[in-house]
């Protein structure tokens, strides 16, 4: 059974055939007859590492059109070798969870509550936002020297995040807005 | 870590010390079990019999913050009775290095003190040197002002009977523990120390780390599979952000950023960069990185660019304690999080919650509604009418919603796939960043201001649309040729005259001209369990960092067993289980055939090394403690900073009697956000509690589950009390203390809520790293009713 699930996963955008067999534990031939029955069967699985610990375990995520349907450790991984810890397991629910915020939201000064706004109105809000303390705070140079730098924006996060992102984030709130506080969790 | 996960299975004994894989890096613990199937002995030291303390042969109390003292007197232990590896440590490390005449110690203090400032002038800690500028030794080890005898001297004073008293440790528990640890010196022997938070947050953070590499030097543990100094980092991407330069102090690939007393380029790459080792190339990856900002604007007119980036005032500390000071002090009116949960993962959160509504404007980008996003609400303790701060939150999906590579403790940077949409109208970090930059950019357009300068010579280049294109974005990372933009090969071939641009150097490799090496997945083990052909590992695939002491003098491996690389004299190159640690056709005739760590300037172990607190690790009490200092007057680390006054309460001991500590469990994460709003996790571990010793419980007359209010200098919380055997009463030389802990994953948002343990946690950090001191502090407790 391991060796159709390798194999299956080698052949990109496949359809597993027999992965819902494994999972209930049925008699695997008699199953696998049938698969075509099971919700599972027609999902295609990616690959993705665990979003939680520095382990880096192996998940792979069955999902169909907007919908997480189901998610188990991968076989494959030379670390968890199929395994995961109870945060690797629950990874489904990342999604599914009903706290997800799913929209922009805003607080005005001394407001109680949000509101939802849309990406275009929020977006330009945080240009514009810092663009006005940047402008208003920005050093060019001091005593002769240019520093180029604004000590009135902050930065903040980033261990959870892709190296791609941080790259991004890294290039332009730093060498491009000339941020100098920034920080993440390596520091707590 | 030096090592990698399923290396931990190579281990004759592993030493597990301010960590708790069990519990905190579950999946790690097979390779633990694995080896202690082979064999191995696992020791775990903590201050709570802990999940990794049941699987382990033989456990130790430690007060929280005694950890120098610990490893202090094993030190002491391993010379007294000559048990280090003799030939590792005359060759590999700077042992034989002969000190400068100034070296002095004196009473818990070092020579060159200022006690004004707080601070050590380094340079006095030098090494003798020759006409020739060539640094004196003593192969024998026997000159009485070597590293060697130096450090004799030094631990002699950590004897087992002080430390067991300052530590609380059984003797004979400790004495069972040096002699285990200590048969790891034996020539083919491999012993591991995994640490984690435990080791690094506390005022002494650093120095605890490096007592731990100057034990692992001193056995001949560090480059050989089973050993290392190995950091179980706490986020899946901890790592990545600290490569890539997300804190004040470093621009990707652990460079410096540069302060105002820069002026110049050339003056800053001076600066800078060492005369020996390996970072002699540091121009070549900093001005490849410059490139990788700005593009053609990088000139070497304009000094490849280097005015464009900021300049940090020099000697500013903008680390994230004091980043809270300055926002207390209203020095600063914007804030952007990119997933990040302050007011719980702090310290003091308390105040930082009122510090955050001296903001302007802040932004939280996340998934979930945090405790900081939220930080104006009832429920937060503040008082929404009167908090003026305007805050936007943008939804960000989740990994595998869309796609990315994320670094793993061992350094291992593996490619996730996209699973799924992003839900509803949430938005991955990348795009939000995109679409971000893109807005700035425009709106700065037309700025005729030099203070624009750097935004507009910045290179946006992934893409038209709103969606970046990743693959640029990869590609940017690893580097290429500005004329033919073919992907450089490894970061030997970047430049310091403008021709390569590499976003980040130790990364450059894994995109060679048609592969993105990340998206391996060739689980095949070629040796040694390194699997060399899955995913990519920086810096150039290797597996085990200074993997050049995985042999002797010769290059022939120390251990049959354990071959990391090995010299092949009739091929002349090294070959072996792993990618060498420098170039391969390195030979017997290269001065440098016999220096291992090649990062270091003379690439040899440093035993001996100048940090803000002293060249040798000392053992200091923590911020708040309930002794005083048995190996000195000193209390505290002489080089630590103050901060913030009115934010820095301090406890005493009259008041405050019970140490205290933080950690975390297996079903939550960090800050909670993303498992206390997840349903089953929530399920799990639905409540805030605080464990105590059946001892402390009797005394205060608690049962188990009954509500309990503990308090700290900085205020106090309310939490379920649990009555445990898993602390006990620590018996040190004059006096008899309590120990009590908590995790620090609850918040008052999500399905599970609870009370926020930093509201209990001092603001102040470690003296080199600033990282907050969360795990040793002073408390009292009673019941709630
Ligand atoms: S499954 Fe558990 S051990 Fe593995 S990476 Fe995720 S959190 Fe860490």
């Amino acid at each position: 059974m391991d060796f159709t699930r390798r194999q299956f996963l080698k052949l990109s955008g496949a359809v597993a055939a027999t992965i819902a067999v494994v999972e209930l534990g049925f008699d695997d031939k008699k199953a696998r007859a049938k698969s075509k029955d099971f919700k599972i069967a027609e999902l295609k699985p990616t690959s993705t590492i665990c979003p939680y610990c520095s382990v880096g375990c192996g998940i792979l995520v069955y999902s169909k059109d907007n919908d997480v349907i189901y998610s188990e450790g991968d076989p494959d991984h030379p670390i968890n070798e199929g395994t995961l810890c109870s945060k690797g397991t629950t990874v489904r629910q990342v999604y599914t969870s009903e706290k997800r915020i799913t929209k922009p939201m805003y607080r005005a000064p001394g407001s109680n509550k949000w509101k939802e706004v849309d990406w275009d109105w929020a977006l330009d809000k945080v240009a514009q936002n810092i663009k006005e303390t940047r402008d208003r705070t920005f050093v060019h140079k001091e005593n002769g020297v240019i520093v180029n730098r604004t000590d009135a924006i902050a930065y903040l996060g980033g261990a959870a995040l892709d190296n791609e992102e941080c790259h991004l984030l890294h290039k332009l709130f730093r060498a491009g807005l000339g941020l100098t506080y920034i920080e993440h969790q390596a520091r707590i | 870590m030096t090592n990698h996960w399923n290396d931990l299975q190579y281990a004759d004994v592993l030493m597990v010390i301010g960590a708790n894989p069990a519990e905190n890096h579950p999946i790690s613990f097979r390779w633990i079990s694995k080896a202690i199937e082979k064999g191995a002995k696992l020791i775990s030291v903590d201050p709570r019999y802990t999940r990794t303390s049941q699987m382990a042969n033989t456990y130790a109390q430690l007060r929280s913050g005694t950890d120098i003292a610990f490893i202090g007197g094993m030190i002491n232990y391993i010379l007294e009775n000559e048990l280090y590896h003799k030939e590792y440590v005359s060759a590999y490390t700077n042992a034989s290095y002969i000190v400068d005449d100034q070296y002095s110690f004196k009473d818990g203090i070092f020579n060159g003190y200022d006690e004004k400032t707080r601070k050590y002038d380094k340079k006095q800690w030098g090494f003798k040197k020759d006409k020739e500028d060539k640094i004196i030794k003593d192969p024998t080890l026997k000159d009485p002002r070597c590293v060697f005898q130096l450090m004799k001297k030094h631990y002699s004073r950590y004897d087992i009977d002080t430390v067991v008293g300052v530590t609380g440790t059984d003797k004979e528990t400790y004495k069972e523990i040096c002699k285990a640890y200590a048969s790891t010196g034996e020539v083919g022997k491999a012993g591991t120390i995994l640490y984690a938070m435990g080791g690094t947050q506390h005022t002494v953070g650093t120095q605890n780390i490096r007592s731990y590499a100057i034990l692992q030097l001193l056995l001949g543990n560090i480059g050989i599979a089973g050993g290392g100094v190995n950091a179980l980092r706490g986020e899946s991407n901890v790592q990545g952000s600290t490569d890539f330069g997300l804190l004040y102090h470093n621009v990707p690939g652990y460079m410096e950023v540069p302060t105002d007393a820069d002026v110049t380029y050339q003056g800053f790459l001076d600066r800078i960069t060492p005369k020996s080792g390996y970072l002699t190339n540091k121009p070549k990856f900093y001005t490849s990185m410059l490139k990788s900002f700005y593009g053609d604007n990088a000139t070497k007119q304009n000094e490849f660019g280097y005015h464009f980036m900021p300049k940090l005032g020099a000697g500013k500390d903008y680390s994230y304690i004091r980043l809270f000071d300055a926002m207390y002090r209203k020095e600063f009116e914007g804030l952007m999080m990119f997933g990040a949960n302050p007011v719980v993962g702090g310290p003091h959160a308390s105040q930082s919650i009122k510090s955050l509504a001296n903001l302007k404007w802040m932004v939280s980008i996340d998934l979930f509604e945090t405790e900081t996003s939220s930080f104006w609400k009832k429920e937060a303790g503040s008082d929404p009418a009167s908090v003026q701060t305007e805050v936007i939150f943008l939804p960000a999906c989740s990994s595998y919603e869309k796609e990315g590579s994320v670094t793993n403790s061992g350094r291992w940077m593996q490619y996730r796939w996209q699973a799924i949409k992003p839900k509803g109208e949430s938005k991955a970090d990348l795009e939000i960043v995109h679409m971000l930059a893109r807005r700035l950019k425009e709106l700065y357009k037309n700025s005729p201001n030099p203070s624009d300068m750097s935004l507009k010579a910045l290179t946006w280049n992934y893409g038209e649309s709103d969606h970046p294109d990743i693959d640029l974005v990869c590609r940017e990372i690893n580097g290429y040729d500005m004329k033919t933009k073919q992907q450089i090969k490894s970061f030997g071939d970047l430049k310091d005259d403008g021709s390569t641009s590499s976003g980040c150097w130790i990364y450059c490799g894994f995109y060679p001209e048609n592969e993105n090496l990340a998206k391996r997945r060739d689980n095949t083990n070629e040796g040694m369990s390194n699997f060399l052909n899955w995913s990519y590992a920086w810096p150039a695939n290797r597996r085990i960092l200074y993997n050049r002491a995985s042999s002797d003098l010769n290059g022939k491996a120390w251990s049959k067993d354990r071959v990391g690389i090995v010299w092949n004299s009739v091929e002349g190159k090294w070959k072996g289980n792993d990618i060498p640690d420098f170039a391969a056709t390195k030979g017997p005739d290269d001065p440098t055939f016999i220096d291992p760590f090649i990062m270091i300037a003379g690439g040899k172990g440093a035993l001996f090394a100048g940090i803000n607190e002293g060249p040798f690790p000392e053992h200091y009490e923590p911020y708040e403690n309930p002794i005083s200092n048995a190996f000195s007057s000193v209390q505290l680390n002489p080089a630590v900073q103050f901060g913030e006054k009115a934010t820095n309460a301090k406890g005493d001991v009259s008041k405050y009697p019970i140490v205290a500590t933080t950690y975390r469990v297996s079903e939550h994460w960090q800050s909670g956000s993303m498992t206390r709003n997840v349903p089953w996790l929530a399920e799990l571990v639905p409540h805030m509690y605080i464990e105590i010793s059946e001892e402390l419980a009797k005394e205060k007359g608690i049962a188990y589950k009954d509500r309990i209010i503990v308090s700290s200098a900085r205020g106090e919380i309310e939490a379920y009390a649990l009555i445990t055997k898993r602390f006990k009463p620590y018996k040190l030389k004059d006096k008899t203390v309590h120990h009590i802990g908590m995790p620090w994953h609850f918040g008052y948002n999500g399905i599970a809520t609870g009370a926020t343990a930093n509201v209990l946690t001092p603001n102040i950090g470690d003296a080199n790293t600033t990282i907050p001191e969360f795990k040793a502090f002073l408390c009292d407790i009673r019941r709630a009713k």
